[in-house]
């Protein structure tokens, strides 16, 4: 993804509605780019009504407002809707849980992410007034979408004004092959994790070579923990306003039931989460 | 910590090490005998675990300073599996439970293998402290008619805990002369283990306490035999019970019984307890150690295991570390491994030298030393200090100690880990927490300018404490910790206790350990929780109550123009770098009597850890010198440093000064700093003063009366010669 050209936002007349439609407009606008939303269900002349007054409240678009009417599943209709439109970028909101600080994926959005032939941005909280975005937390894995990503990073902290960056490479215990019994194993291992860190800290500097960033502060980060669950922790400890990751590799059966990598994120969003592809 | 000759410094460990070895060989000999006696074994199988455990951890061990032998917690285990599977038959039933014994040796090499040394800590801390005070009560509520010279005693640990008054009366009424002089022996025992750690006298202490028990009855034998006209009062089946030919008598285990459901039970339960035993030992052991080493608990448990292997086909009980052994191990400057294989090198040569003596001792006499070690792990004390944590703690450690005792220690413990549970998801009128997180990666850590940063999110209790502690431990003491608890909604107290100690760890090696995020309350857990709580470092009462001695030093200190002050954190940081607090404990610095470089304070301190804990109080006076002090102690000679040089200490003789050479013990590292230090002048006022144990460190001279508190008199005595010491120093 280098330049987001296209926003799709699923619509369901929900008390929610409001602060959805006016964070996707926002964007829309800071990314110059269009919008398309899509309801699921029966198209009438008063929910036609309703959207209008409230894309007039909004901020005016820059450039016009595709609505799509369509029945049937809401997975595979947004799915589909999002390849025939060439969406770039899926924008879903995320379900509070009550009473608590907490928030994750509801299963429709679930699936949706999971599948999404674009990239897809996770809201927790959207709003009617503009928060500014402040810090981005994005992933420096080993893994070779991790380019892509870390430059999607740069485009979109400059889209927002954001000029904190922090690339997190997450080590996992087990790259350490060093297990700590005693004095003498603890040494080693953390020999082992400065070696580590020193070698991730290498790998994201050769990608950050060919980017030119001027305004934007980047500093590189190991943390050691679960991979894919750590770095929501982390982007909840520090306060990050966006975190972006690497979209999964495709997942099995299994990768349900024993959760990892996005799933974990998705059951518990630390902030908001732009899933790349 | 630099690489040093391993080889050379070893080697030049010995000496201290053999003394060390040799001390703990005269408790183990007492306690191995009384243990195998209570498990209901013969008493040679507790010796011949010592004598293994002592040889094969030593050798493959992965522990510093921990003594391996026969355990307490064993005991009640041990005589439940040798009378169900004997089904009465007490030498059939040894035979199947030294099956059971191999076969739980097996499965602790496997553990350890698996790296499963962090099982212990899947257990609530207050479940495991009422299993152990239910042991101890079992232990006691057996031993404690043997002690009364009662053998047949029999019955639910309920039932002989109820008969004990009954016990007392019948030893009274008796008028079997051989009964009576047993309780009488018993209770004797049992007065010199009450007594022992009151009698601060070095030469007293020379010998432990069960030693001592063992060489005044075998002396009481032998003035009857040679002096008394007339005969040994006490009957030969009160008497303990060696085989004629202690080297070709070994029992073979029987494994006919291995697919029995009660062999399996045996097999687990020793296991379960032979592992936790020996976790909490090793746990416990490493904060004792003055080199301040981190023990390799998983090739330990490997060790171990192997040794309980041996053991059994050699007819010995099962081998785990042991805390009051190695406590003692500590004191007397054992510091590294070969203390545990001289102790059992010792005890095989007690056993082959005098085996006709040990045949003299009276079995209340050890039943005594058990009685004691029972109420230690029961002691009130204890409860007092679980209650002080929490209500919700009492309740956890009185069901689980209630049900240990009336049903088994499988149930026990099992029952403990739920109730816990039970209490935690009350606590927090959400179970969904607990089900929802228990198995997500809730630790993450970081290390940001300099720092280690540890958050934890959702909860944190005994359920998922491993994936908390493999992350904690690898942060090297001596670095800067924060760990972070804001994100959690529960921290429970077995977590809290953990925190604590790696606190105490971190600032042993020089570190710094703080845990954050507990002091704001979020909505539903308004609970005072000890669960919760920051950790204390030190209670300050209320001043408006002072005692008569602190009224008194109140106003030697107006007299004398000094302050006084009740409460010193300086002291608490300074004491240790002193030598003498390497392997001691301080707890609190209080009453401090001071002018602007002398210090006169009572001290807390602890020796020892867990059922060998001992507290001790007593005055100390700190100068705080002007210019740099060489390290260096200085004592009284006498015969404890006599031993001393033959365990490898050197007398450092100051020349043209025989008198104060021979008055004077002196030792330290750097020989040359030392005689440069002490001048004529010096000397003269050492050679014209009361003589007291006196210590330099970087943070001055440490002036030790005696161990224990001073008079206020005693404490003008003392600030006199801090005065004179200071104005001759410089």
């Amino acid at each position: 993804m280098q330049k987001i050209n296209k926003l799709l936002i699923g619509i369901a007349f929900s008390p929610n509605l409001k602060p959805n439609i006016f964070e996707a407009v926002r964007l829309a606008n800071m990314f110059d780019a269009e919008l398309v939303g899509v309801h699921v269900g029966q198209k009438s002349d008063k929910k036609k009504i309703d959207l209008e007054t409230l894309l007039s409240e909004a901020n005016p678009l820059k450039k016009p407002f595709k609505t799509i009417w369509k029945e049937g599943n809401p997975v595979d209709v947004i799915l589909q809707t999002a390849t025939q439109e060439k969406i770039d970028l899926l924008i879903l909101g995320a379900i509070q849980k009550e009473n608590l600080l907490k928030y994750y994926v509801g299963s429709i959005a679930r699936k949706i992410t999971r599948k999404a032939p674009c990239s897809v941005l996770l809201l927790i909280k959207p709003s009617i007034i503009r928060v500014a975005c402040k810090h981005i937390v994005v992933n420096g894995l080993q893994e070779e979408r991790t380019e892509q990503t870390i430059k999607t990073a740069f485009i979109i902290s400059e889209y927002l004004q954001c000029n904190k960056i922090t690339i997190v490479e997450e080590v996992s215990q087990g790259e350490l092959h060093v297990k700590v019994n005693d004095d003498k194993s603890l040494r080693k291992a953390n020999i082992a994790k400065e070696r580590l860190s020193t070698r991730e800290d290498q790998r994201v500097k050769h990608i950050l070579e060919d980017i030119k960033n001027k305004n934007i502060t980047v500093k590189t980060q190991s943390i050691f923990g679960k991979r894919g669950y750590s770095i929501g922790h982390y982007a909840k400890v520090k306060r990050a306003d966006l975190l972006i990751m690497n979209a999964p590799n495709k997942l099995g059966f299994f990768d349900r039931i024993f959760p990892h990598d996005i799933e974990y994120i998705l059951s518990e969003l630390p902030t908001d989460v732009l899933i790349v592809k | 910590m630099a690489k040093k000759n391993t080889f050379k410094t070893f080697l030049s460990d010995i000496p201290q090490n053999l003394f060390s070895g040799f001390v703990v060989s005269l408790i183990a000999l007492p306690l191995g005998l009384g243990l195998a006696l209570a498990s209901g074994a013969p008493p040679i199988s507790g010796i011949i675990a010592a004598i293994v455990g002592g040889i094969v951890v030593s050798l493959i061990g992965g522990s510093n300073v921990t003594i391996t032998g026969p355990g307490n917690g064993l005991v009640v285990v041990i005589l439940a599996a040798i009378t169900t599977l004997g089904d009465g038959d007490m030498q059939k039933g040894f035979l199947y439970t030294l099956a059971a014994i191999v076969i739980s040796g097996i499965i602790m090499i496997i553990l350890g293998f698996l790296r499963m040394g962090s099982l212990g800590d899947f257990f609530p801390g207050s479940a495991i402290q009422g299993m152990l005070a239910a042991i101890g009560i079992g232990i006691f509520a057996k031993q404690i008619h043997v002690m009364f010279g009662n053998l047949n005693a029999k019955g639910s640990i309920i039932d002989l805990v109820i008969q004990v008054p009954e016990g007392m009366m019948n030893l009274i009424k008796t008028d079997d002369t051989s009964v009576f002089y047993a309780g009488l022996v018993g209770i004797t025992s049992l007065l010199i283990m009450v007594f022992y750690s009151k009698i601060r006298n070095r030469y007293f202490q020379l010998i432990p306490a069960p030693m001592w028990i063992v060489v005044l009855s075998v002396g009481m034998y032998y003035y009857f035999e040679l002096v008394s006209s007339s005969a040994y009062p006490i009957d030969k089946s009160l008497l303990i019970d060696l085989p004629d030919n202690i080297l070709s008598n070994f029992a073979f285990p029987n494994f006919s019984k291995i697919y029995d459901v009660d062999f399996l039970n045996a097999v687990i339960a020793i296991t379960l307890i032979a592992s936790i035993e020996s976790l909490l030992s090793i746990k416990a052991v490493d904060k004792l150690d003055p080199l301040k080493r981190r023990s390799n608990v998983n090739k330990d448990i490997r060790a171990l295991g192997l040794a309980t292997v041996i053991s059994g086909f050699l007819g010995g009980l099962n081998v785990v570390t042991v805390i009051a052994r190695s406590s003692v191990n500590v004191n007397n400057k054992g510091i590294n491994r070969s203390a545990n294989f001289f102790h059992a090198a010792f005890l095989v040569a007690f056993i082959l030298l005098f085996a006709s003596e040990l045949r003299k001792i009276p079995l209340p006499a050890l039943a005594a030393i058990l009685v004691y070690t029972g109420y230690k792990l029961a002691s009130p004390e204890n409860i007092k200090k679980i209650f002080s944590i929490g209500s919700e703690q009492l309740i956890i450690f009185l069901i689980t100690l209630f049900t240990t005792i009336l049903t088994s220690l499988i149930t026990g413990i099992l029952v403990g880990i739920l109730i816990t549970f039970i209490i935690h998801i009350i606590i927090n009128k959400n179970i969904l927490l607990f089900i929802k997180n228990v198995l997500k990666p809730n630790v993450l850590m970081f290390k940001e300018e300099g720092k280690y940063y540890v958050s934890v999110k959702n909860f944190s209790s005994f359920l998922n404490y491993t994936k908390l502690k493999e992350k904690v431990d690898q942060i090297p003491e001596s670095e800067e910790a924060i760990i972070d608890f804001s994100l959690c909604d529960f921290v429970d107290h077995s977590v809290m206790e953990n925190m604590n100690n790696y606190s105490e760890s971190f600032t042993r090696k020089g570190g710094h350990f703080e845990v954050i995020g507990l002091d704001d309350s979020k909505p539903g857990s308004e609970h005072p929780f000890a669960l919760r709580k920051i950790l204390p470092k030190q209670i300050i009462p209320n001043d408006g109550f002072l005692t008569k001695r602190q009224k008194s030093i109140q106003k030697i200190s107006e007299e004398m123009h000094w302050k006084y002050d009740a409460f010193s954190a300086q002291e608490m940081e300074e004491l240790p770098t002193f030598g003498y607090f390497k392997t001691r404990k301080i707890n609190k610095v209080s009453n401090l009597l001071s002018n602007e470089d002398c210090t006169i304070f009572d001290v807390q301190f602890s020796e020892g850890e867990m059922i060998a804990k001992q507290v001790i109080k007593a005055t100390m006076l700190h100068i705080h010198t002007l210019k740099p002090v060489p390290k260096f102690t200085l004592d009284r000679e006498g015969i404890f440093e006599y031993i001393l040089e033959f365990a490898g200490y050197k007398d450092i003789n100051v020349k043209n000064h025989p008198d104060f050479s021979k008055r004077f013990y002196l030792a330290g590292k750097n020989e040359e700093k030392i005689k440069a230090f002490f001048t004529d002048e010096l000397i003269l006022f050492f050679e014209s003063n009361k003589q007291y144990h006196i210590e330099a460190s970087q943070n001055g001279l440490l002036v030790i009366a005696s161990e224990r508190l001073s008079s206020v008199k005693e404490m003008k005595a003392l600030a006199f010669f801090g005065m004179g010491l200071q104005k001759t120093i410089n």
